[in-house]
Parts: structure tokens; C-alpha cells; sequence
């Protein structure tokens, strides 16, 4: 090979050898006649159109999931928006509000699943604790441990206090009812 | 419930829109009408009215209230145009948080009352002008480079969506209304408009304005 090369003449391999000449594009600025190609085409209102279809089709999906997260708590809903609004967006704000709306959708969908479940060995317990109550001493288990409202929990404790504690006569009370609300 | 009387106004106009913003938003528009009505304390069957307004609005709406159609449309068009529905709330998640927080709906006049009404009721953005301080018909627009806007020191951004009559923005569309042209007490005629975006049916519409035309007249 190398007696190959020394055969060939430097401007022969110029596009390889020689770099280009500043402030000379290389890349035509049309299509070449009767070339049209997808890279040319450069519709922004079209992309505009689709990305909001995408993003009204999240936020029907993140008011579901508002729903179903309820009364869960902790779960971050908030989607920033790129401000400065109320305006028309780029087709770039327009794919970061998109793209926000889905990381956003994903890490509910997750932190739902993981409570899910815990809610669901929650439940068990309760099974396993009502079945058994001086298997699970002092062991109390809420609503919220469920992912239900209100203010109900299921409490393994005693019969008749202290002779229950002693005698080993354990059962599960389930308690019911908010607190009465305090004056302000 | 308190029976409202009938609005004697003529039916709702359709406002203009700038061809730019039809093109980019299919289903935005503004509609509006007049009555020979303006701020004052509310009636008490207006109060009762909303009354028995807080008492069907709870909690399990709040919660729900982003899976109804309208709702949704409204926040999807916040998300469209930059605004952030969680922070600069819709018109009817506004109401319901007043609620919340409020535990009830307190009457704030007339006016402020007939727009709750009507919000709460059909989920549609109304909101009220001073008819006598508007030049011609509502629309909306893109504002210009360097326009101002009445209550503001700096001129508009460039590209704002404003409501605005023949001569000057009146609002920036569902953030602030422009000084001068509320409501107040030298006024005797006001201009509801409702604000429709894509997903919010013409009959919501005309429903919303004529809950809150009947709630100024009663």
C-alpha cells in the first residue's frame, strides 16, 4: 500500500488531506431540482400542532392520575412552564414542555406503582394481624398505610389492659372517625 | 333555589381574533355581551344563590375537577401558551380553591358574584369589562412591540396574548385586566366575555354568559 500512496499526487486526496476553506458551506441551501426530501421540508406550525395534540394527551393522563393518587401525599404534580406566557410557543418550549410533561407522568406512574405496593403488604398485614393479633403486638396499621382517606387504623392491643398483656389475650381494634375539630 | 329572571340582552356576539392566533389555536375565540347592570352589593338571591352554589361544589369535585372535559381544555391551553396551570390557575381551579380554602363561596358583589356563578356552574372563563370604557368589539391579538398596557410601567412583551377592543388591550389574556376598564362604581353597563378554547363546547359558552347576564340582572 504504502507505494500505492507514494503514486498518488496530493490534490488527487484534497477533500481528505487539505481542510475546507473557512466561510464556504457545504451543504446547498435548497434541494436540487426535483429533489425533495423530508430534510428540506420545514413546516413548523404542523410541529407546533403535534406536539400540543401530545401535550393535551399528558395532561388528560396527569389529571387521571391526580385522581387515582388521592389521598396519597408527597407525590410532586407540578410541571413548570417555560414562562413569559401567555404567548406562542416555539416548536423548542413547545418539546421541553412535552418532554417535562413526560418525565413528570413517568415519575408519578413510579412512585404510584412503589405505593401500590406497600399498600398492598399493608393490607396483608392487617389480614395477618386480625388472624393473629398477639403475633403482631402493638403493631398499628392506618388508612393512610392503605392509601384510603379518612382516619381509620387497626391496632393489635391488649383485652383488659395490663391482665390481657399478661394472660396473652390480644385482639385487633379498629377505630374509626377523625378527631373532632379543634378552634382555630 | 332562588329563581333568577331572564337576561332581556340580545344573545352572545362573537369577538375577533387575529388571524395568527386562529391559525395557531382552532377553537379560540371570545365571546361577549352587554347588560345594563354593574357592580353593587349582591341581592340576596343572588347570595343565596351562592350559597347553595357552595354547598354542591366539595371536595371530591376539587379532586375529580381536572378529568371534566372543560377543565382539562383550559389547562391543556394554559400548557399551549406558556402558562403554568398549577400556578397561574384556571378560572374554574380558582374558584374551587377559593372554596376550599374559604369553605365557602363569600359574596363579594355583584359582579364578582355572577362571574363565580358562572364559572362554577359551566367551567367557562367569563370575565366583565366596564361596557362604557371599551371602544367597539373585544378580540384577541398578539400585542406589539412596545405597547403598553393601562396599570403597568413596562410596555407588553412583544407576542402577549391580550384581549383588547378596537384601540388598546383591555387584559392579558387570563392574567390581569387593564386599569380603567373594571367594573366600578361610576359604572351602569357591563360587557361579560367568555373566553373559549379548544375542547369547550359554543353551548358552555352561551351558558356562561347567560348564568352570569341573569345573576347581574336578579
Amino acid at each position: 500500500m504504502p507505494e500505492v500512496l507514494e503514486e498518488l499526487e496530493i490534490g488527487e486526496l484534497s477533500e481528505v488531506l487539505t481542510a475546507p476553506e473557512e466561510g464556504i458551506s457545504r451543504v446547498p441551501p435548497a434541494p436540487p431540482p426535483g429533489l425533495d426530501t423530508a430534510l428540506y421540508e420545514h413546516d413548523e406550525r404542523a410541529a407546533r400542532a403535534d406536539l400540543r395534540r401530545q401535550i393535551a394527551a399528558m395532561e388528560a393522563e396527569l389529571g387521571q392520575l391526580f385522581g387515582s393518587a388521592f389521598p396519597r401525599k408527597g407525590i410532586e404534580f407540578g410541571v413548570p412552564a417555560p414562562g413569559g406566557g401567555p404567548r406562542v410557543l416555539s416548536v423548542d418550549e413547545l418539546e421541553r414542555v412535552r418532554d417535562t410533561l413526560a418525565t413528570r407522568l413517568a415519575d408519578i406512574k413510579a412512585r404510584l406503582d412503589d405505593a401500590g405496593y406497600v399498600e398492598q403488604l399493608n393490607r396483608r398485614l392487617i389480614e395477618r394481624m386480625s388472624a393473629a393479633p398477639d403475633e403482631y403486638k402493638w403493631v398499628r396499621v392506618s388508612n393512610e398505610d392503605i392509601g384510603e382517606p379518612g382516619c381509620r387504623h387497626w391496632h393489635s392491643r391488649p383485652r383488659y389492659g395490663l391482665i390481657g398483656m399478661l394472660k396473652g389475650w390480644w385482639r385487633v381494634k379498629v377505630s374509626s372517625g377523625c378527631p373532632l375539630a379543634e378552634p382555630a | 333555589m332562588a329563581e333568577l329572571p331572564q337576561p332581556q340582552e340580545a344573545a352572545p356576539e362573537p369577538g375577533w381574533i387575529a388571524p395568527e392566533l386562529a391559525d395557531e389555536f382552532p377553537g379560540l375565540g371570545i365571546f361577549t355581551t352587554t347588560v345594563d347592570a354593574a357592580d353593587g352589593r349582591s341581592p340576596e338571591p343572588l347570595r343565596e344563590r351562592l350559597r347553595d352554589l357552595s354547598d354542591r361544589v366539595a371536595g371530591q369535585e376539587a379532586i375529580l375537577q381536572r378529568q371534566r372535559p372543560i377543565p382539562w381544555a383550559y389547562r391543556v391551553f394554559f400548557r399551549h401558551i406558556g402558562l403554568d396551570p398549577d400556578t397561574t390557575r384556571t378560572p374554574p381551579e380558582e374558584l374551587m380553591l377559593a372554596r376550599i380554602q374559604g369553605g365557602r363561596l363569600r359574596s363579594s358583589g355583584r359582579v364578582a358574584d355572577a362571574l363565580a356563578i358562572a364559572v362554577a356552574e359551566s367551567g367557562v372563563a367569563v370575565l366583565a369589562f366596564d361596557a362604557d370604557r371599551l371602544a367597539g368589539r373585544l378580540g384577541l391579538r398578539t400585542a406589539a412591540d412596545g405597547e403598553r398596557f393601562a396599570g403597568r410601567t413596562t410596555p407588553l412583551a412583544p407576542g402577549t396574548i391580550v384581549i383588547a377592543d378596537e384601540e388598546r388591550p383591555v387584559a392579558i389574556l387570563f392574567r390581569a385586566v387593564a386599569e380603567g376598564v373594571e367594573v366600578g362604581r361610576g359604572s351602569s353597563r357591563t360587557t361579560l366575555a367568555a373566553i373559549r378554547v379548544k375542547g369547550v363546547p359554543d353551548v358552555a359558552i352561551e351558558e356562561a354568559l347567560w348564568l352570569a347576564a341573569s345573576a347581574m340582572l336578579a
